[in-house]
Parts: structure tokens; C-alpha cells; sequence
């Protein structure tokens, strides 16, 4: 597991490599020709950083003919998910709109 | 009885210069609730299961299924909060003070081995925010 979350930092680390595993994350899987154009480096510069996510387990592939399709996988994430933090940020926001509405409401 | 998985509670507190009365409606009324949490179909009847509803986002259909536990008006308000496999608990107590009301959330339940299989079910929720923590956290190994 501690391997895992090796790669997984070292793979998070660059904001290009970010970037392609954002991009696959929101707008699902991708060809490395795709990729390229949106990530504003060179084609074996994109492989490179997809063979790091592939590693972290951030992305996998499937081959269909000449073409690799890549796609994110989130669930690889979670060792870095805090589910305490992401509620307690959410509580916090309701709790203001609960403090505006009893300022609007009747005694 | 044994608690077999360890869990973590969320716990958070405010005062505020309202009576616990007013308060309670504000937790106990739909419409009410509807203003600053969620829509919903919450009724104050220990046993009731409602349902409240988030927008859907990808890959979650922004609903929170919730069953009532216990109603003690005015002091004690709680109920399940299930959403994408985590099912923890809200409890609600207001404490009367010279001033008005110190309300407490408490958020039970959250547990630490299911984490990863409900991150999967909810991907795309608070992606944005999520990445935010993400830069937040790599900045500080550097």
C-alpha cells in the first residue's frame, strides 16, 4: 500500500501529468492524440506521463486497433480522501445559511 | 454491544442568539429545512424515512436517504444520513443560554475502511473543491 501511495504523490506532483488525469476524470476516456492537443507538450512526452498515472493506477488503457484509449481512475484516489474534512466544510456552509434564515425568520 | 469497525465523528458548534424554540423549527420543518440545507420530505416522527435531495452531479444522483432516530423538541433532533455507501448518523442538541442557543452537529459513523469504495460511487462530487485540497496537500510535501 505504501507503494501505492508513493507513486500516487509522485504522479500528482507535476501539473501537466495533473492536468491529463483532471481532463480524463472530467470529460471520460481519451486517445493519446486527444490528450496531446489539449496538454501542450509533445506526444511522447504525454505517453511519459501516462505510463506514471498507469503506475499510481490513476489511469488505465484499452487498445482498439491502431488507437490506446486512456481513462481516469478516480477510486485510485482514496487514500488521500478525507471524508471528515469534506463535511465539516459542508456543515460549515449550512450552518451560515441556517444562521441567515433564523435572522429572516419570526420569533 | 462492540463497535467492530473504529469510526470518526464530526462535531461542530455554534452560538446563536435565538431561542431554541425557533431553532427547532428551523430543523423540523420541510420548507424551513428546504432554506438552508436540502429539499426534502422530512417529517418529526421517530421511524419516518425521508429522502434529502441534492442537484445530481455525475456519477451521483444527489439523493441522501435518512430514517428519523430520535425527537426530543426543542433539545434533540436526529436522524440517518446514507449517501454512496456511507451511512452515518446527524444529531442535532440545542442547549438553552442566557443569550439564545449553542447548537451541536454531530456527524457519527464516518468509517475509515469504507472510504475508497465511496469515493468511487462519488468521483465527480466536489471535484473541483477536491483538487483544491489536492494542491493544498502536495504543496506542503514540497
Amino acid at each position: 500500500m505504501q507503494v501505492i501511495e508513493d507513486h500516487l504523490f509522485k504522479a500528482l506532483s507535476d501539473p501537466t501529468r495533473r492536468a491529463i488525469f483532471e481532463h480524463l476524470a472530467r470529460d471520460g476516456e481519451q486517445t493519446v492524440h486527444a490528450l496531446t492537443d489539449r496538454a501542450g507538450v509533445s506526444q511522447p512526452m504525454v505517453s511519459k506521463h501516462l505510463v506514471a498515472l498507469k503506475r499510481a493506477k490513476l489511469v488505465r488503457h484499452r487498445r482498439d486497433g491502431r488507437e490506446t484509449h486512456y481513462s481516469a481512475q478516480p477510486q485510485a484516489l482514496a487514500p488521500l480522501v478525507d471524508w471528515i474534512t469534506h463535511y465539516g466544510a459542508f456543515w460549515r456552509d449550512r450552518f451560515d445559511q441556517l444562521e441567515k434564515l433564523l435572522n429572516r425568520m419570526d420569533k | 454491544m462492540t463497535n467492530a469497525t473504529p469510526t470518526r465523528t464530526l462535531v461542530i458548534e455554534r452560538e446563536l442568539p435565538h431561542p431554541p424554540e425557533k431553532i427547532w423549527r428551523a430543523l423540523t420543518q420541510g420548507p424551513l429545512i428546504e432554506q438552508w440545507l436540502m429539499k426534502n420530505d422530512f417529517q418529526p416522527t421517530v421511524g419516518h424515512r425521508f429522502n434529502f435531495r441534492a442537484t445530481p452531479v455525475p456519477n451521483w444522483d444527489g439523493l441522501i436517504s435518512s430514517e428519523v432516530l430520535v425527537v426530543e423538541p426543542n433539545s434533540r433532533l436526529s436522524y440517518i444520513w446514507s449517501s454512496m455507501g456511507l451511512e452515518t448518523v446527524v444529531t442535532w442538541t440545542l442547549t438553552p443560554t442566557q443569550s439564545g442557543t449553542h447548537l451541536k452537529m454531530e456527524q457519527s459513523g464516518f468509517s475509515i475502511e469504507k472510504s475508497s469504495d465511496v469515493y468511487y460511487k462519488g468521483a465527480n462530487w466536489g471535484w473541483q473543491k477536491f483538487i483544491g485540497n489536492l494542491e493544498h496537500i502536495l504543496g506542503g510535501l514540497n
